[in-house]
């Protein structure tokens, strides 16, 4: 975050970095078209170029250029219906020419095979994921991202299965699978069998999370480390990114992994050869499969490699929270219903006071969401006239405007009190928290259903304070621990815990600056892959938790 | 003298139907650009009996097999074409095949004209069909055979236009393997003991890239002027071998590398017996052993072609072939090549995107489009699109029969006139529909195939072509009738397509959710029942012949019984 707070340095380094983008991150495109031929694939490039909406200062990158090169192994006998993909990122610098080399010699001898049911793509992307992205729009045909490429010349039809390669030295002690992709989906379980099957075929240490498999699972730090896994493994999909290639091709229904090589020292040391091996079983076995991967979970948690939690398991779990909101909601209902059930009787007055309730709640409820539609809709458009007006660089100037319009929200209550013509009755406020717990507990269970871990880290910080909230109650005190477990704070606080996690833990000010490099980076994502985390957050979670905010000042 | 009379008279009463019926054989090797080895077999049987003929009864087999002579009697058969394959024939690649086929298989047949229920006799030929070829043909039914209006015109003779004794099916997911190769070869007439039949070892011919075996039958001309005619039948296989994968690096081929057999002998009963090497691209860096000092010259697909002939019926022919030092030459476009993708995410909708290439530098020339889409992809035909370098192509000739859900499939034929050196994009739109849980096949996670889409077209050609008939031309190049001097005739096929369906989990869960909620229902359904219903004693009605005993004793004023 700090390389470019200064104006003119800054300047200095984005003129840098537009032009010199292409010619530093350069692939050798024509090399890679030559090897790939003289394999005896079939090959094809394509081009894409990219602007992002705002300089990414942890890649650094701007304006992205850059070609994708393919080649096709065309299965003998098949009909181009199906096709299998093994892709290997070619970053700047030689951090991953170690797998594109392993790509490279694993098509020269899968080449001279025969067993071959479906075509093998071989893809070397450039610029990781903005690569891929690209790639698979351009072979779907769609845009989503407002990606700008070249069309696909070669295609294999429908892709079976994906798997991402990443070495990033030329030794390796052990492999790390990453499952979590974009929104939190996940591969097929059986993807994660197929690798750890062959690992322990192989002998190779395999790790998830980057964490190994202890044996001693009822002893507590058996227990502990489990949990510290699961956890892990919970916190990186609630975040909604790709945390490898693979991530983006679970969008088009591709069962897709990455295999990353770790060297973490050891003495124990895992050669080229097997990795190999490993690949060319898991690729064979991938080849066999008459249908696509269906047959197990697709909705899971894994606290070690070889097991793992089913979606009976843990729904229960959130199901628990989520019940809190509607009891409390039904508890409303009877509340607001108890006079309307006098009226019955013949008193007529009693019907007056839900009318101007229901334009009470509909105030704060348009208010609100208009807040949201801000934080969704300005830091990105206003970032030149921040950049004008303040000495920051873009992203923090994006960054700041999105922390400076969530603070901005939470002075909404006297606003609204002034806009109202009579004040809030108590009648008003129960219509308001009734319609606030029924919209929190839709949108939980959405999320919920389709990225467990986020909906269940929300529903564990929003639900208690949601459900006991009344304007009734000592209101410096709660409203100190509404902010605490609003959604940015929790956002704060899974930066320090999954530090502390990966066992690199930071301090305040790292922390902070960890957390602010967080907001662009979910932001980035939106507008690069289509993550949905930002706008469910903006549009949705926020403004359902300014209407409760809008209920302890009720008055 | 008066002896030998009748003997000659017998003779002369016999000879001119015997005699004419024919069988020649024909193998063309053709080293292909990306290094592969393209074989391609032809058998052709004449079988020359008058079938125009009414209510002539033919009982006469001589060379023509008589499993298909008598299907093409029995069901009025004008004309029959059906061909399997296994693999896709990479145009981009390989250039044009001498007779190509859409992956899987495909059957086009025309009735007579006389023929009253065309879809009875169509049900009843592909069953004897497929009993025939022991293949799938039995699963053609209504629902994927479409009746093109423009794409499939007769090869043989005749004028007929009229598409309702058409009909044409594909299957793309048949797969092809010996069993379709035996009873294949057991319609030639040495079968597979003698000819170039002796090639065919199928561990061989399926260890390849692309295998494709097909019988074409229609009627002919005997001679030019037509004045007697005959059935045909054509049996053509075409293999292409890759050497990269077995030639350990080497480009040298010889018949006994590719087929693990030579040549010995050429089929007694054939007219003709020859072998064909393709040397045009390097006639000089090729070197064939044993030489041949026969070189033929022919026009086939716009392309003047060389070629070494070897004749089998001569004696001294015999030895394997191979060549040295090939050098490879620049790839040449093939000037019309099309693709096919499905483009789009999700299981609700999607597109399908046809692109045809037209690579000529300067000739704009028509293409026919055939399409047949299954009916469970519901096509939304106002979004069909014709692009052509970026602008709107519109199509001169449209045919369209929509779907009608689990009766037949739509079919899209397009005439479009294709721009000098361009891509030309065909998109439509289509819905996934939901299948009825019995529709589904037994692996619903693999997808559903859509067929191959055909272009058709009149290529112009870089060379004239000869449009006069003659006897001694290969017969390779004489299947497709030349019309006119500056063209030819191409059939591209598509890739065929494979997409998945909306598929319910059929797994264990679905099946427990299933059998929870039938269980929850019957017993729900039964409590419920029981606990609203209200109970009344009801009164037993007296038997019938009580009555009837009561009936007679109320007219005669007796007391009733009770």
């Amino acid at each position: 975050m700090g390389l470019l707070s200064d104006p003119s340095r800054r300047k200095v380094l984005t003129g840098l970095l537009t032009r010199l983008n292409t010619p530093i991150c350069g692939m050798p495109v024509e090399w890679l078209v030559k090897a790939m031929q003289s394999r005896g694939l079939e090959v094809f490039t394509q081009s894409f170029s990219r602007k992002l909406p705002f300089p990414d200062e942890n890649k650094e990158r701007y304006m992205v250029r850059g070609t994708n090169v393919y080649g096709i192994l065309r299965a003998p006998r098949a009909p181009r219906t199906e096709a299998l993909v093994i892709t290997a990122p070619c970053s700047p610098g030689n951090t991953n020419n170690q797998a594109v080399a392993l790509l490279l010699a694993l098509a020269q001898y899968f080449r001279n095979q025969i067993y071959w049911a479906k075509d093998i793509i071989f893809l070397v992307n450039e610029h990781d994921l903005i690569g891929t992205q690209a790639w698979l729009e351009g072979y779907h045909h769609t845009n989503i991202t407002g990606m700008e490429y070249s069309p696909l010349q070669g295609r294999a039809g429908s892709i079976q299965a994906a798997l991402s390669l990443e070495l990033s030295s030329d030794v390796i002690t052990s492999l790390d699978l990453v499952l979590e992709g974009l929104n939190g989906q996940l591969p097929n379980l059986d993807l994660a069998n197929l690798f750890y099957a062959f690992c322990q075929k192989l002998g190779v240490l395999c790790t998830i999370q980057g964490k190994l498999q202890r044996n001693d699972w009822d002893t507590a730090e058996g227990y502990t480390h489990a949990a510290q896994t699961m956890m892990l493994m919970v916190l990186k999909q609630a975040c909604g990114r790709s945390w490898g290639d693979h991530g983006l091709f679970l969008r088009y229904h591709i069962e897709a992994a990455s295999v990353r090589g770790i060297n973490s020292f050891r003495h124990y040391k895992t050669d080229a050869t097997t990795i190999g091996r490993l690949l060319e079983g898991m690729v064979r076995k991938l080849n066999n499969l008459l249908e696509r991967l269906h047959q197990s979970y697709f909705f899971y948690l894994l606290p070690s490699l070889s097991r793992f939690v089913s979606i009976g398991y843990y729904m229960p779990a959130f199901g628990l929270l989520a019940v809190i909101l509607l009891l409390r909601a039904l508890d409303l209902w009877v509340h607001l219903g108890a006079p309307a059930l006098a009226a019955v009787d013949g008193v007529t007055e009693a019907e007056q006071p839900s009318s101007p309730g229901v334009l009470t709640v509909l105030t704060p409820v348009v208010i609100s969401h208009l807040t949201g539609v801000a934080l969704y809709l300005l830091p990105v458009h206003l970032q030149e006239m921040a950049v004008e007006h303040f000495p920051v660089s873009e992203t923090e100037a994006v960054v700041l405007t999105a922390i400076a319009i969530y603070t901005a929200g939470l002075a909404l209550p006297h606003n609204t009190q002034r806009l109202l013509s009579g004040e809030g009755t108590e009648q008003g406020w129960k219509v308001l928290k009734l319609t606030a717990l029924l919209y929190l507990a839709v949108l939980l269970g959405c999320t919920a259903l389709i990225n467990f871990s986020l909906g269940f880290i929300l529903a564990v910080t929003l639900v208690p304070i949601t459900a006991s909230i009344t304007p009734h109650m000592p209101k410096a005190l709660y409203a100190l621990v509404m902010v605490l477990l609003s959604p940015a704070f929790t956002i704060l606080y899974c930066v320090f815990i999954y530090q502390e996690l990966i066992e690199a833990p930071v301090s305040v000010s790292e922390g902070w600056m960890l957390f602010l490099s967080v907001i662009s980076q979910g932001i980035l994502d939106h507008a690069l892959y289509g993550s949905l985390v930002y706008p469910l957050l903006a549009l949705f979670i926020y403004p359902c938790w300014l209407m409760f905010w809008n209920i302890l000042f009720w008055n | 003298l008066d002896s030998r009379l009748p003997l000659v008279i017998f003779l002369h009463a016999l000879t001119p139907a015997a005699a004419r019926d024919e069988f020649q054989e024909e193998l063309v090797i053709r080293p292909l650009h990306s290094g592969d080895i393209y074989a391609s077999f032809q058998f052709r049987t004449l079988w020359d009996t008058d079938f125009l003929q009414e209510g002539q009864k033919v009982s006469h087999y001589r060379l023509f097999p008589k499993s298909l002579g008598q299907v093409l009697s029995k069901f009025s058969v004008r004309e029959l074409h059906i061909s399997f394959s296994q693999g896709f024939w990479r145009t981009m690649q390989w250039g044009q095949p001498f007779i190509p086929s859409p992956p899987g298989a495909e059957l086009w047949v025309w009735f007579h004209d006389t023929v009253s229920d065309v879809d009875g006799n169509w049900k009843e030929l592909t069953n004897v069909l497929s009993g025939i070829f022991c293949a799938s043909l039995n699963f053609i039914d209504l629902t994927n055979t479409v009746q093109p209006s423009a794409s499939f015109k007769p090869l043989g003779l005749g004028n007929a236009t009229d598409h309702r004794f058409l009909r044409y099916a594909t299957l793309p997911r048949e797969i092809v393997c010996t069993e379709n190769l035996t009873p294949w070869k057991k319609l030639l007439p040495c079968g597979s003991k003698a000819g170039l039949a002796v090639l065919m070892k199928s561990e061989k011919l399926f260890h390849s890239s692309f295998h494709s075996q097909a019988v074409h039958i229609r009627p002919i001309c005997q001679d030019e002027q037509c004045s007697s005619k005959a059935w045909e039948l054509r049996q053509t296989l075409n293999v292409v071998f890759d050497l990269h994968t077995s030639g350990q690096g080497k480009k040298e081929w010889s018949l006994f590398k590719m087929f693990s057999r030579t040549l010995t002998e050429a089929c007694p009963l054939a007219s003709s017996s020859k072998v064909y090497v393709d040397i045009t691209d390097n006639p000089e860096l090729f070197e064939l052993s044993p030489a041949t000092p026969l070189l033929g010259q022919a026009v086939v697909l716009g392309d003047r072609r060389t070629y070494s002939v070897y004749d089998l019926s001569r004696a001294e022919t015999f030895g394997q072939l191979r060549s040295f030092n090939l050098l490879l030459r620049d790839m040449l476009r093939p000037l019309l090549h099309a693709e096919r993708y499905v483009a789009g995410f999700g299981l609700q909708t999607g597109e399908i995107h046809t692109v045809i290439y037209n690579n000529h530098p300067y000739r704009a020339f028509p293409v026919l489009l055939m399409d047949s889409v299954p009916w469970y992809l519901q096509l939304y035909i106002h979004t069909l699109t014709v692009t052509s370098k970026s602008r709107d192509n519109k199509p001169s000739y449209i045919h369209y029969q929509p779907a009608k859900d689990r009766h037949r499939p739509h079919l899209l034929e397009m005439l479009i006139q294709l721009p000098p050196h361009s891509m030309t994009e065909v998109t439509v739109q289509f819905e996934r529909a939901l299948l009825k849980w019995t529709e589904y096949t037994p692996d619903p996670n693999h997808g559903f195939y859509v067929g191959s889409s055909v272009v058709s077209a009149l290529v112009p050609s870089m060379v004239a072509m000869r449009t006069n008939f003659t006897q001694d031309q290969p017969l390779f190049s004489s299947f497709v009738p030349v019309k006119e001097e500056s063209s030819y005739f191409v059939r591209v096929y598509t890739e065929p397509l494979l997409v998945n369906l909306p598929t319910p989990d059929f797994s264990m869960p679905y099946n427990v959710i299933c059998l929870t909620c039938t269980v929850v229902a019957v017993g729900y359904g039964s409590f419920y029942n029981l606990l609203t219903r209200t109970f009344q004693v009801d009164e037993p009605s007296p038997p019938l012949s009580k009555r009837l005993a009561n009936l007679i004793r109320r007219i005669r004023g007796v007391p009733l019984l009770t």
